[in-house]
């Protein structure tokens, strides 16, 4: 789970880390009266999840209130990579002279947590992490002990952050893995943590994302959750059944179950010409109902062509899986969409029993059905 | 011949009293796999599944000696769960639960390289050695005894293969569903150097998915040290960067660090042919056996 900028600097703010004077505001008139309040100049930031927001034109530095209203203007409402702008963050414009990065991360290859901080702040730190590794000196933390204060100061140090700021950026990293720790985070991020020319450093953004597996003992986090959503209408839903799914550009829409075997069922997809919909893992012991859920979501999907079901059982039962098939298509006086099933596995013969094939397309093998659901895609696309 | 698990395993069942604990620890059972305890706490001096229950894992190793641990607790308690299962002293623990928060196996990755236990998991199926005992809940009956070692990321994608194996006659010596977070115990080249120990195992199967960087060193370690046959398979190569494929250690960084060309490339240029399908990789592996 990703917290807004705003809501990952509250966080930050409230923890002692200093951030720009700022405020949210959703309309014309707000960002006028926020950026009148902060005083110009001021930056007016889009509050969406993701990357490269400057450059798609979703942050803009402001002077007066004319530059103000037009920046809100062309920003609320915009269209930023698919997801829509409702919010802003009118923020203080800081006058900087350096531009740092610090970070908190679990390296899964280590299996441990890792503090960055690199003098090159203010760039995507990816591609500072590609084209120049060196420039970001890292610091393995023992997860049960904790980052010790040797250690901020190390990272910052060897990074070859000026001496006259050291001690403030070693204060930051140390909050920001302590905040990492108690609130779960998967990442922790400023960039860029600014030096003022006063020698002071400001956090002119933040990243705060939590592991979405703690949510469970972080509930101040899931509530923000809640004001954070947004994004995909079908990616909405899909939270709202419990399942794993992502929306992808095609038109072959595809369900499954382990995570994958439906990795696996896509790239079948592609690799028969066709193309994925979306990735649906409908999890383990999927009951018929959950089976419905399913493929109400997929078909809810305008650009869904036609669907492959593809259901190797385990723990979930073909019988199960059959019925919940047969109650979802029943409904319909015509099937939206054609539907190729193929089980496997746990009582896959009563599975087959139970399927009604008035409605469904059987076969007996993954890469028939997922040829068969190609053609039917192609078919309609041929119309 | 088999790796980590055979008719000997003693095995104890941490959250033997669940529904998933006891459904599986009776079908467990009725494989033929040796459960010798539950542990729950609060429930000990009850029976489960046809075995006593204890309150600790300490308690079942001292009164019936189980020397292996099958982890079905609830993803809040199972990280203390899989610490329990370290202290005691256990050969293996197999964690099976899904949704285990990253901090706290963090925290658990630490204590086991301090201990001698291994941990396979979590979030994964569990392994089989066909015909003599399985340690979670991969369907018994697609399995069939042979000479074939797979180690897999994903649990119904194990089954796919296998399946793929068995209908052609194939049979395996022993399966291993690592697991599908990102920080996992047993990883693939701790496997696949098992495979390549056991006089048994003649051809290795690996099923990778996107994520992370487990399917390059297993590559490098393959290139340097597995002289058994290896054909591969790795799910994911139409998912989208950023985005989590289901399981947590599925997503491709947004600077491009786990995806399936980089590790299809490294597994090539190891000798390892990566079938662009389950049935391709079964063909490879029939080639190797003939």
């Amino acid at each position: 789970m990703k917290l807004h900028e705003y809501q990952a600097k509250q966080v930050f703010a409230d923890a002692g880390v200093p951030t720009p004077d700022s405020q949210l505001a959703s309309d014309v008139d707000g960002v006028v009266a926020a950026a009148e309040e902060i005083g110009y100049p001021v930056a007016v930031k889009a509050q969406v999840q993701v990357g490269g927001r400057g450059k798609a034109g979703g942050i803009k530095l402001v002077e007066d209130e004319d530059e103000a209203r037009e920046a809100a203007e062309s920003i609320l409402g915009m269209d930023l990579k698919g997801y829509h702008v409702d919010r802003v963050l009118v923020e203080e414009a800081v006058d900087f002279v350096n531009e740092l990065y610090v970070g908190i991360t679990m390296d899964r290859g280590e299996g441990k947590p890792v503090a960055m901080v690199s003098t090159k702040g203010g760039v995507n730190i990816e591609e500072v992490a590609e084209e120049d590794p060196e420039a970001i000196a890292r610091e393995h933390i023992d997860p049960s002990f904790g980052m010790h204060p040797y250690q901020a100061r190390k990272a910052v140090y060897d990074a070859g952050v000026d001496q006259s700021v050291a001690r403030d950026v070693s204060s930051v990293l140390t909050t920001l893995y302590e905040l990492w720790d108690e609130k779960d985070g998967s990442d922790a991020e400023i960039n860029p943590l600014m030096v003022t020319s006063d020698g002071e450093v400001i956090a002119a953004d933040a990243v705060m994302n939590i592991d979405e597996d703690a949510l469970f003992r972080q509930p101040e986090l899931a509530e923000m959750e809640e004001e954070a959503a947004g994004g995909d209408e079908l990616e909405q839903k899909a939270d709202e059944y419990g399942f794993d799914y992502v929306r992808l550009d095609g038109n072959v829409g595809i369900i499954g179950n382990g995570a994958g075997l439906v990795m696996t069922t896509l790239d079948l997809v592609d690799h028969y010409g066709g193309q994925p919909a979306n990735f649906l893992d409908v999890g383990g012991g999927a009951k018929a109902a959950r089976i419905a859920n399913a493929l109400d979501m997929v078909f809810s999907d305008d650009n869904v062509d036609s669907v492959v079901f593809n259901i190797f059982g385990g723990i979930t039962r073909g019988d199960e899986v059959a019925r919940g098939i047969n109650e979802a298509l029943e409904q319909f006086d015509e099937i939206p969409k054609p539907v190729v099933v193929r089980l496997a596995g746990t009582n896959w013969e009563e599975g087959m029993d139970i399927l009604n094939e008035d409605l469904v397309t059987v076969e007996q093998t993954l890469e028939d059905a997922v040829q068969r659901a190609v053609e039917y895609a192609d078919e309609v696309t041929e119309q | 011949m088999s790796v980590l698990v055979d008719d000997d395993t003693r095995v104890v069942v941490q959250g033997i009293t669940g529904g998933e604990g006891k459904f599986h620890a009776e079908q467990m059972m009725e494989y033929g796999t040796n459960v010798v305890a539950g542990a729950v706490p609060g429930k000990g001096g009850q029976e489960a599944a046809g075995v006593p229950v204890y309150d600790t894992v300490h308690e079942a190793v001292e009164e019936e000696n189980a020397d292996t641990s099958v982890i079905f607790v609830p993803p809040a308690f199972a990280g203390d769960a899989i610490f329990e299962s370290l202290d005691a002293d256990l050969d293996l623990a197999v964690a099976i639960t899904e949704g285990i928060p990253t901090q706290d196996m963090a925290r658990v990755n630490k204590r086991l390289s301090e201990t001698d236990t291994r941990l396979i998991g979590p979030n994964c199926p569990g392994l089989i050695t066909p015909g003599e005992a399985k340690l979670g809940i991969l369907p018994g009956n697609i399995f069939s005894e042979g000479n074939v070692g797979l180690v897999s990321r994903s649990g119904t994608l194990t089954y796919q293969v296998v399946d793929s194996l068995t209908s052609r006659g194939i049979g395996q010596t022993t399966a291993i569903g690592i697991g599908g977070d990102p920080i996992i115990g047993t990883d693939f080249v701790d496997a696949l150097e098992l495979f390549e120990d056991d006089p048994d195992t003649d051809a290795i199967v690996m099923c990778g998915e996107i994520g992370g960087e487990d399917e390059e060193e297993a590559a490098a370690f393959i290139d340097d040290y597995v002289d058994t046959p290896v054909a591969g398979f790795i799910a994911g190569r139409t998912a989208p960067p950023g985005k989590r494929m289901g399981h947590a250690g599925a997503i491709v960084s947004g600077s491009g660090t786990g995806t399936a060309e980089s590790k299809i490339s490294a597994l090539n240029d190891a000798g390892v042919p990566v079938g662009d399908t389950p049935e391709e990789v079964a063909d490879h592996i029939e080639g190797y056996l003939e």
